[in-house]
């Protein structure tokens, strides 16, 4: 079966720039990304603030035009953003907001606000639609009394599950989330979470999962892509890139998650500047933060290349043999 | 800085042509000057000499461009009325408006910053709502009521002071004060809300819990910061130096640019209704050019920002 | 022009509270002189007790205080009280029909800017400039005196008075809706920008271009009222509080009376209007001035 969504070569560029009158200084935000997504399956994107994976998943939604590649949904190339095509195609993918009560007009009762997919692409009649939205909200957890509260009147985490009941009414293939808890209580994340992994349940929703939460990604998620400077450095099943992660920037993210039992002295610790999009370094991106860089590092940057079943990397240092861990 | 500039000045050109084209089409396309100077039992030839003596019988394309260029070149054609030159008509005028409009400026600047900074440093106490209040009063009041009930007050019943004309500096004062209030208004409140604004930043909290002295902190950091915004009013007053008491003018026979424009209006005299256009337009621009700069240098963030 | 965006206002809710506990006694005076106001608009042809042309020749300049004339008759022996109702109608009718227009103006092309930016956006700022560059009442002297002067041309000319105003909150409000806010999440959900503008945008700004038609309304008036005393706004017979002022000043040391009226009347409408804005600004809407 082919996959619900394609994406081959992706490219988006900003004017940056730099000082005040300085010259405009191309920013590539996402430069250059190939991924897909499988139907019911939960693809995780990680990596720190700026690597490009919230400008990512704009691009694979079609809400912001890509310079260069093709995203594919459903066998068929994403249409212009704006176009009528495009509009009907929300029905089918759709989006969860880092910060829900900014996704939300304040002006309007929740359940309106649910509702509106559904007025939006002509779903059913009045009755049918007032029906889907209490089905809806009685799936994400809410109160059937809470219909006429307006956003300000409810709870961080009650917010986010009006945006995913929002999300869901004119139930889409595929769910793109967008830091979908880390505005939210640690209390209230888990909650969330939940939500999502029920969503799952049935196999037929594909999700897109963008996060720099690596615990929450390894619970939600079958596969991993993780992103350095807008490029994907490692991406593979979720269960082998965490027990064995190649990339070098990898094993550091990965273990920079405490976990118990584990002497804190062990971590790998990320030295040098946080990643500037304006200011990419050369050849392999993340050569300047790497213990293990050398020559090739700062002159070539590396491909993608199999690393084990199913599991990609891209590092000069990483052989297509299985390397051990590397410290 | 080179490129703000240089965006900010072809902003200005293009919007002194934006006004040259306005004068232009509504002043030509309105009616035809010839029936209006000429009254309506003229002879055909006389009118037809006549549009050929002003070019009125080219077509209108070729009119603009040609009245474009006359501009460039310095020349706003001739009052058609007397045959002088429409700019030394306009520019004889200048002085006695500036007469009025200078000293209102400096009544404006005089009291309404000090009113409006004072009452701010009261906030809420009962010259504080005094200050607002007449702030308020001083721009709802028309200029025209305004000048009529001074002239009612001062020339009709006491008989101190001239009630119109120009000679004396007493004929000033009148009109110059009617000018005044509602800037004076205007300029009240704005300093008011700007110091206000100011006082509530974090910068003067720290200053005063540093101890240093209110004084010093109005000073030093309140007057400075609220100036910023201040200056964009005061920008516009000058601007309106040249615009800004057509009607006063009028209620006291004032022989200025604003009674100029209205006689000219009435009399449909194209080339001095244009120049004057002209020059209002091209000071405003101007002093709104030197504010922008002025803001631009006053307050570095704004430089970074684009040019709109 | 400088586009600002204007931020969130957590305190709305608290606000309106305490707005209806506690209104400032001139706010009150505002009010109910703007109710007495508008009233007279509304019943102008059944309160005023005579015509406005009606000419009473025997009665000429009566002062105030005259039986049936108690607001005194002008030099033609017309009622001046009658024609002070009739003037109120008048110039509130022109200033109010402005004002929507201009709001209605503005908000379209600052929505217009915000959705295509670029060469619509400059175009707005074109305009704006060239607003800025040519007072308002310079612009309308010229339109009005080469155009001849009618109630039409009038109410549109001065709805263009003001509506830079909208144009910058609608804007600024517009794109904040837009980069990162419910508008975008609308937008993702397949709504057409129609839809975004009308059912989500518009209902979230209105109450803050309704504070800013406060700001602009009591400004047309004068600016109404001026271009009448001018002799260039509203043509006899029809009559308007600046007109009035316009031909009482030939009288004004033998029957001051007849500019007093509607001057005083002027005063206090737009005084009205201004404290009662300025209150309901604080009250609902602090970001703009």
């Amino acid at each position: 079966m082919s996959p619900l969504l394609e994406a081959n070569d992706l490219v988006r560029v900003y004017a940056g720039r730099k000082g005040l009158f300085g010259k405009a200084v191309p920013v590539r935000a996402v430069d250059g990304v190939s991924l897909r997504v499988n139907r019911g399956e939960t693809l995780g994107i990680v990596g720190e603030s700026g690597s490009g994976k919230s400008t990512l998943g704009r691009l694979l939604l079609g809400v912001d035009p890509a310079q260069g590649g093709t995203v594919q949904f459903d066998g068929q190339q994403l249409p212009e953003a704006g176009t009528q095509a495009w509009r009907a195609l929300r029905a089918r993918m759709q989006m969860v907001y880092q910060d829900p009560l900014a996704a939300l007009d304040r002006r309007l009762t929740i359940a309106t606000q649910i509702r509106e997919p559904l007025d939006i692409h002509r779903v059913g009649t009045p009755e049918q639609r007032e029906a889907r939205v209490a089905e809806l909200m009685r799936a994400v957890g809410l109160r059937p009394d809470q219909a006429g509260r307006y956003p300000h009147e409810l709870s961080g985490g009650q917010r986010q599950r009006v945006v995913i009941a929002r999300a869901l009414a004119t139930d889409p293939d595929l769910l793109v989330c967008d830091e979908p808890v880390s505005a939210l209580d640690v209390s209230i994340q888990a909650q969330v979470v939940n939500l999502l992994r029920e969503l799952q349940g049935d196999g037929r929703l594909s999700m897109v999962f963008i996060s720099h939460d690596l615990k929450v990604v390894r619970n939600l998620c079958d596969r991993v892509a993780v992103m350095y400077l807008g490029r994907i450095v490692e991406e593979g099943p979720s269960e082998e890139l965490f027990a064995n992660p190649q990339h070098p920037y990898t094993q550091a993210l990965i273990s920079s998650v405490p976990e118990p039992g584990r002497a804190l002295d062990s971590r790998v610790i990320l030295q040098g500047e946080p990643p500037n999009p304006a200011r990419r370094p050369s050849g392999c991106a993340f050569h300047p933060r790497c213990a293990r860089a050398t020559d090739i590092c700062r002159g070539q940057v590396p491909d993608l290349i199999p690393v084990a079943p199913g599991q990609t990397a891209a590092c000069h240092h990483v052989t297509g043999a299985r390397a051990t861990r590397a410290a | 800085m080179i490129r703000f500039v240089s965006l900010r000045l072809l902003r200005a050109l293009v919007t002194i042509l934006a006004v040259m084209t306005f004068a232009f089409v509504v002043l030509r396309m309105s009616g035809d000057p010839a029936e209006v100077l000429l009254g309506p039992d003229v002879p055909q030839n006389v009118i037809d000499a006549f549009r050929k003596q002003w070019g009125l019988d080219a077509p209108l394309w070729q009119q603009y461009l040609s009245y474009l260029g006359a501009i460039f070149s310095g020349d706003f054609g001739l009052s058609m009325r007397d045959r002088s030159p429409a700019i030394d008509l306009v520019m004889e005028r200048i002085p006695a408006t500036l007469q009025l409009t200078i000293p209102a400026l400096l009544l404006k600047l005089g009291i309404g910053i000090p009113a409006g900074i004072y009452a701010a440093l009261h906030r809420d106490s009962a010259l504080d709502r005094g200050v607002i209040f007449l702030a308020i009063l001083g721009f709802t009041i028309p200029s025209f009521v305004m000048g009529l009930v001074l002239v009612l007050i001062f020339a009709v019943t006491l008989g101190v002071l001239p009630s119109g004309g120009i000679g004396t500096w007493q004929h000033a004062i009148l009109p110059a004060i009617t000018i005044s209030i509602g800037g004076i208004g205007i300029l009240a409140r704005f300093s008011r809300s700007a110091m206000i604004e100011v006082l509530g930043q974090p910068y003067i909290r720290t200053a005063s819990a540093k101890g240093v002295k209110w004084r010093d902190v109005v000073r030093g950091h309140a007057l400075p910061n609220a100036a910023v915004p201040i200056v964009t009013i005061v920008g516009f007053m000058v601007g309106s130096l040249i615009a800004g008491a057509v009607v006063v003018e009028t209620i006291f026979s004032w022989p200025g640019i604003g009674r100029l424009l209205i006689v000219s209006v009435s009399n449909r005299d194209l080339a001095v209704v244009q120049c004057i256009l002209l020059l209002i337009a091209a000071v405003m621009v101007v002093s709104n050019l030197v504010v922008d700069l002025l803001y631009g240098w006053l307050d570095p963030r704004l430089r970074a920002q684009p040019a709109h | 022009m400088t586009f600002a965006n204007p931020s969130e206002t957590p305190t709305r809710r608290r606000g309106v509270l305490r707005a209806a506990t506690s209104v400032p006694p001139a706010v009150g005076f505002g009010m109910l002189w703007l109710a007495l106001m508008v009233l007279c608009a509304l019943f102008a042809n059944w309160v005023r007790p005579y015509d406005i042309t009606q000419m009473d020749l025997s009665a000429r300049l009566s002062p105030p205080g005259t039986p049936g004339h108690w607001l005194g008759t002008d030099e033609l022996g017309r009622d001046v009280l009658s024609r002070l109702i009739q003037s109120v109608r008048v110039s509130l009718v022109i200033a109010f029909g402005a004002t929507i227009i201009s709001a209605v103006f503005g908000t379209t092309l600052g929505f217009l800017a915000a959705q295509f930016r670029g060469v619509v956006e400059h175009f707005v700022v074109m305009l704006a400039d060239f607003q800025a560059a040519l007072p308002f009442l310079i612009m309308s002297l010229a339109v009005l005196a080469f155009f001849g002067s009618s109630m039409w041309l009038l109410v549109c000319l001065m709805g263009f008075y003001g509506w830079e105003r909208y144009a910058r909150i609608a804007r600024g409000l517009a794109i904040s809706a837009g980069a990162q806010g419910y508008a975008a999440a609308v937008v993702q959900l397949g709504a057409t920008p129609r839809r975004v503008y009308l059912h989500h945008i518009l209902p979230n700004v209105a109450s803050t271009l309704i504070v800013s038609m406060t700001l602009t309304f009591p400004e047309i008036i004068l600016m109404e009222s001026g271009l009448s005393f001018l002799g260039l706004g509203v043509q006899p017979p029809e009559t308007s509080l600046g007109n009035m002022v316009g031909f009482g000043r030939e009288y004004l040391t033998t029957a001051p009376w007849i500019m007093l009226g509607p001057a005083v009347v002027i005063m206090l409408t737009t005084l009205s209007i201004s404290l009662v804005g300025d209150w309901l600004r604080d009250k609902l809407d602090p970001t703009i001035r």
